[in-house]
């Protein structure tokens, strides 16, 4: 239990920049995850939390203490990684209670704790196989058991589910999320690549670019007020919608997709229009929030229809080069070539300006 | 149709493996005919060694005359107890020195790593028996002259390049999380290294072993130049003991050669197991 600080930390191997000033606060018991695409320098971050990579500047404290200049092993973390890392040769019981035993812990007490953890996870049937005999998601949890042993005060996950298939994965962020609460909400850092995982997990996320945060705040202040299109484009699935904008200030209208909108329409939504005529802007609208409508304001020919039983994808162009996806609740059944017509919600219109920065 | 293509494929496959088969026999049958002959002839006089060198032993020419002047021969358990010393303590250095360089390339990344790496591997190409004279040199300098002290510091130089080699090989495959897992656990980085590394290469180490004994178990070159002297003598030299100017004892050669091979095949026998892992790792996904 512990908080983390994050003050300016900067790291560069050799030239190349990996973070670049990152500050960040993660309040005690919080679950944050650290999401973005692959280089985005998330599990870079993390490594220099757990103090496998220097910082090359900034400082980095936990519960109060300065840890940047303290071996991993007396920062009070456990991090758990994505290929499970287990010792190969010991068996459960041995990898639970490796760190215990070298840390000079009495045996009562490694085993007592070793116990705990295995009655948490359900590892007791397990404690005498080695990690070869057992399956991609038990090794997982002996990986997590190995974590929580230590009693660390803060968790680290290194993707730890990006080597589990689909339904195990599922399975296992719901048993991450019940640790979490069984652990009197522990601090917990989780880094992953797969928003459905941040927005699941998350009591705040952090969206990692090129080393740096792009936005950070709780899932749904990060999915109705994306700071920029690329936080935007991530969060949310499928990926939200993007389509050209010019905006006319002397007639008040945006035009979009061979469509004009009033500003009046848009500035409902929270938008903040330009005092001056701007080109290069872009209108964001999420698949969810486009709905068929006989009068709708973009419609064009089904290019792809994608049919998942109770909702459904249908892809149209509304003009040649853009494409609008809808997310449609209920059973329909369109062919590719049919026409279709969308409306959009007008509460839920986002606008980005020429630098991908939201305009509200 | 399909069935019949199958039977085909199947046959195709079937004489392919019996290709494979008929010609790892043949090389076995060449590897091992050479140790055959010496075992059969050590238990035969001089007489059957001549008279039928590949004949089996029978009433008139059996005999074991070879083992007893070997046995009652003194020396021989002193050599024997020098080779296994030398080879031995070898070994040891060998495995140890070229595990840790091996880990210490793969693991850090330091200015020159690459050229040290290159640096160490060369060794490889360049024989060491070309050195001799400087070696010789230096071993004479070092007082070591007629010790056993020379021929391990010779063999550990000998064997650690091909070591370091077959380690890195390996070595580079050993899953970094472990070790930073380790880290994590706060081991220090020997401990990661004997506690964690060391543990997951045990069939490379078999496998350098087996191949860095062998060359020294039998070398004959360096003992003769370093150290021929009557209390430092290895069996490969001390066989030369029977092999005199005019006359050779045939049946004590015999019979010391046989000896001397038990402890190799000892060995061999121990960890062809993991051995054979060893060299089958990666090829095969595990």
């Amino acid at each position: 239990m512990a908080t983390l600080e994050i003050i300016n930390v900067s790291k560069s191997f050799g030239r190349t920049e990996v973070i670049r000033d990152v500050s960040l606060q993660v309040e005690d018991g919080e679950l944050i995850v650290f999401v973005g695409p692959s280089g985005c320098g998330k599990s870079t971050m993390l490594r220099m939390i757990a103090g496998l990579e220097q910082v090359s500047a900034g400082e980095i404290w936990i519960g109060g203490k300065q840890v940047d200049h303290l071996p991993p092993a007396k920062r009070g973390i456990a991090m758990v990684f994505q290929s499970y890392a287990l010792y190969p040769h010991k068996n459960v019981r041995g990898n639970l209670g490796f760190a215990l035993k070298h840390a000079g812990v009495r045996r009562e007490e490694v085993e007592q704790r070793v116990n705990e953890a295995a009655e948490i996870l359900e590892l007791g049937d397990l404690m005498d196989r080695k990690p070869r005999e057992l399956s991609g998601g038990q090794r997982q949890r002996v990986a997590i058991g190995r974590a929580i042993v230590r009693e660390p005060q803060i968790f680290l996950f290194d993707e730890p589910l990006s080597n589990l298939d689909a339904a195990l994965r599922v399975h296992m962020r719901v048993e991450i999320l019940k640790l979490h609460q069984r652990l009197d909400n522990n601090t917990m850092i989780y880094v992953t690549h797969d928003q459905v995982e941040a927005m699941t997990l998350a009591d705040r996320i952090a969206v990692f670019r090129n080393g740096r945060v792009e936005q950070s705040g709780t899932p749904m202040e990060l999915y109705r007020k994306p700071a920029n299109d690329f936080v935007a484009g991530f969060i949310g699935s499928p990926s939200m919608n993007f389509l050209n904008a010019e905006w006319d200030a002397q007639t008040e209208k945006l035009s979009a997709a061979g469509q004009l909108l009033d500003g009046s329409v848009l500035q409902q939504a929270g938008i903040v229009l330009p005092g001056e005529s701007a080109t290069g802007l872009k209108l964001g609208i999420r698949p969810e929030h486009l709905s068929l409508s006989p009068q709708g304001e973009f419609s064009g020919r089904v290019q792809v229809f994608e049919n998942l039983g109770g909702e459904s994808f249908v892809h149209i162009n509304p003009v040649d080069d853009e494409v609008l996806v809808a997310k449609l609740e209920g059973e329909h059944n369109f062919r590719p070539g049919d026409n279709c017509c969308l409306q959009a919600n007008p509460a839920f219109l986002h606008l980005f300006g020429a630098d991908g920065q939201r305009l509200s | 149709m399909a069935s019949l293509t199958r039977k085909l494929e199947r046959g195709r496959a079937g004489l392919s493996s019996l290709g494979i088969h008929a010609i790892l026999i043949a090389y076995s049958v060449l590897a091992l005919f050479p140790l055959y002959l010496i075992l059969l002839n050590s238990f035969k006089s001089r007489r059957g060694i001549f008279g039928d060198p590949a004949g089996l032993p029978n009433e008139s020419t059996f005999s074991t005359k070879g083992y007893q002047s070997v046995i009652t021969n003194s020396d021989f358990p002193l050599y024997f107890g020098n080779s296994l010393v030398v080879t031995g303590v070898a070994l040891f250095f060998i495995l140890l020195f070229g595990a840790m360089a091996a880990h210490a390339l793969s693991e850090y990344d330091f200015p020159g790593s690459t050229f040290i790496g290159l640096y160490l591997i060369l060794g490889i190409m360049v024989p060491i028996r070309l050195g001799t004279v400087a070696l010789l040199k230096l071993i004479v300098d070092l007082n070591l002259a007629n010790t056993l002290t020379a021929l391990i510091l010779v063999y550990t130089a000998q064997g650690l390049p091909v070591a370091i080699f077959i380690f890195s090989e390996f070595l580079k495959n050993v899953s970094h999380e472990i070790k930073d897992s380790a880290r994590i656990d706060g081991l220090s980085e020997y401990r990661i290294f004997f506690e964690v590394v060391i543990p997951l290469v045990r069939p490379v180490i078999a496998t350098v072993a087996v191949f860095s004994m062998i060359p020294i178990w039998n070398d004959l070159w360096f003992p003769l130049i370093l150290s021929p002297g009557e209390s430092t003598r290895t069996v490969t030299l001390g066989v030369q003991k029977f092999v005199g100017q005019y006359t050779v004892d045939w049946g004590a050669v015999l019979a010391a050669l046989s000896v001397a091979v038990v402890p190799v095949l000892f060995m061999y026998i121990i960890f062809s197991k993991q051995l054979i892992r060893g060299i089958t790792a990666g090829a095969v996904k595990g």
